[in-house]
């Protein structure tokens, strides 16, 4: 397999993974417990996760590190614990990669906001995320994928955080827009140009989106990045917004809908098309029949 | 600019400094605590929320509007109590148990209070009885609950359970809010009222609180 950025400079596309939480809920994860405790408790199941991704033919296997910055996982008391959770779970998703795929780790929100808003300062918020991303790239990440991010100040933290740790390490930096009257902005107000601006001039090698609200959005999200930069563009739509029906959490939109809706992002140019909350394995299947099949 | 304009104008450039300033001036001026909070304070974050409505600005300025808005009460609530002005309402809020998100629960705090609530913010993670015990013990009115996870959802049904096992229903009303939550699942486990938004929890906790 060549290395990520190789493929991406050929013009390849590449397909995501599915989401992770969801998975991991699905296998028994206590509601309220972070998702990365179970790293240390049962390494097995995210193996098996990264199996059936790998199965489906994803190109990029995430870890399940989203919460794991040390700032994060203080929350739960697991900040000791930084090296472990990022560690485990990159070495866990790499047994099952065996260079078949690439291991993306994830590198979610810190939870916190930066000053003069919020009440971490940038240099609590870069440590963080050095410390987190330090761990991932000696367990053997081979791209950070920074994500569901809606500040942008954090977002260039840590984008900055993985260039200073590692110089050579591709990352992906993704975040979170809503639709308003007004176009689409982050929760704290951040426009898609604005983002592709700042995240490029952090270093970020792959920019885009993540989460939000289903796939059709990301189509116009995904048309403002290919016009406000040239750097390749990721997308990995939820499966729709979850609903609860009966107690259960459900995402409406089928695999056979995302891969329809997914061509439109084909045809943008976009550069890796994943899923993010509430997408299966099945929905890798689709996107990659697609991906395949529009690839020809 | 008037006196009070000069208040709620620093509240919505979100300036602590000034706020404290010109609010210790009008108070220096003999103007009444009540006109102060409403005519100033409340008046600035009135801008805020409905600015913030319509997407116009977002929230790092509500934050820091806020923080602006609490300078003011600083200097302002010796006075509301000597005078013994009472707020509009008293408002219990959290996170439920198992949840550890409150950004969207800080947001409703800052708009009650930016209204004229008294706002006792138990945090994150807060178990239902404790939810219950605050309101009772400070004398609450309603009972305001935020989950961000659809898995921590069902646990905001047991606070209106509670409510209901010690003859509180109707008395300690319950509104409840978050990204997952929806107008049917607030029925679904019996709370009084949904919020859809911090500026929308407001008009509907002001409801709950006109009804009681």
């Amino acid at each position: 397999m060549r290395p990520l950025l190789e493929r991406l400079a050929a013009g390849e596309l590449l397909v995501g993974d599915g989401a992770l939480g969801t998975m991991l809920l699905e296998r028994g994860l206590a509601p309220g417990q972070p998702p990365e405790s179970l790293t240390l408790k049962r390494p097995a199941v995210l193996e098996e996760i990264a199996r059936l991704s790998l199965d489906a033919v994803a190109d990029l296997l995430e870890t399940n590190t989203f919460g794991g910055s040390p700032l994060k996982l203080a929350l739960h008391g697991l900040e000791a614990e930084t090296e472990r959770v990022n560690g485990e779970a990159v070495r866990a998703v790499r047994r099952v990669a065996e260079g078949r795929a690439h291991v993306a780790a994830s590198v979610g929100p810190s939870g916190r906001l930066p000053e003069p808003y919020g009440d971490v300062s940038r240099a609590e918020l870069l440590a963080s995320f050095r410390r987190q991303i330090a761990a991932l790239v000696a367990a053997g990440a081979d791209c950070i994928c920074v994500e569901t991010m809606t500040d942008l100040t954090e977002a260039t933290l840590a984008v900055h955080a993985a260039k200073d740790v590692a110089p050579t390490i591709p990352v992906l930096a993704t975040m979170t827009f809503d639709p308003t009257p007004r176009g689409y902005f982050t929760i704290i107000g951040v426009r898609v140009s604005a983002a592709a601006a700042g995240l490029e001039q952090a270093g970020a090698d792959a920019i885009g989106s993540n989460c939000g609200n289903g796939v059709e959005h990301m189509i116009a999200i995904a048309r403002e990045f290919r016009a406000a930069s040239r750097l390749p563009v990721v997308i990995q739509p939820n499966a729709g917004l979850p609903r609860v029906v009966g107690g259960r959490t459900v995402y409406d939109e089928t695999p056979e809908f995302l891969a329809e809706k997914a061509r439109e992002l084909v045809t943008l140019g976009v550069s890796i098309i994943g899923g993010c909350c509430g997408t299966t394995p099945e929905h890798v299947r689709a996107l990659r029949a697609m991906v395949d099949a529009a690839r020809g | 600019m008037g006196a009070l304009a000069k208040v709620a104008d620093a509240v919505i450039r979100g300036d602590p400094a000034q706020v404290a300033a010109f609010t210790r001036e009008v108070i220096r001026d003999g103007v009444p605590p009540k006109e102060i909070l409403d005519g100033g304070l409340i008046a600035g974050m009135t801008v805020i929320g409905d600015r913030f409505r319509v997407h116009e600005i977002f929230l790092p300025d509500v934050l820091l509007a806020a923080k602006a808005m609490y300078a003011g009460m600083d200097e302002l609530r010796p006075l509301l109590v000597r005078d013994g002005i009472p707020s509009i309402g008293k408002v219990v809020i959290g996170t439920i148990q198992g949840d550890l998100h409150d950004i969207g629960k800080n947001l409703v705090g800052i708009m009650l209070k930016g209204a004229g609530f008294e706002v006792i913010d138990l945090g994150h993670d807060v178990a239902p009885e404790r939810m219950v015990q605050t309101a009772v013990e400070q004398g609450a009115s309603v009972i305001g609950m935020s989950a961000l996870l659809t898995t921590t959802m069902p646990v905001m049904g047991e606070v209106v359970r509670l409510l209901r096992e010690r003859g509180l229903a109707g008395e300690i009303l319950t509104i409840v809010g978050g990204a997952p939550v929806s107008d049917a699942f607030a029925r679904e486990i019996g709370a009084d009222a949904y919020g859809f938004d911090a500026g929308n929890a407001v008009d509907v906790v002001k409801d709950l609180v006109g009804r009681r």
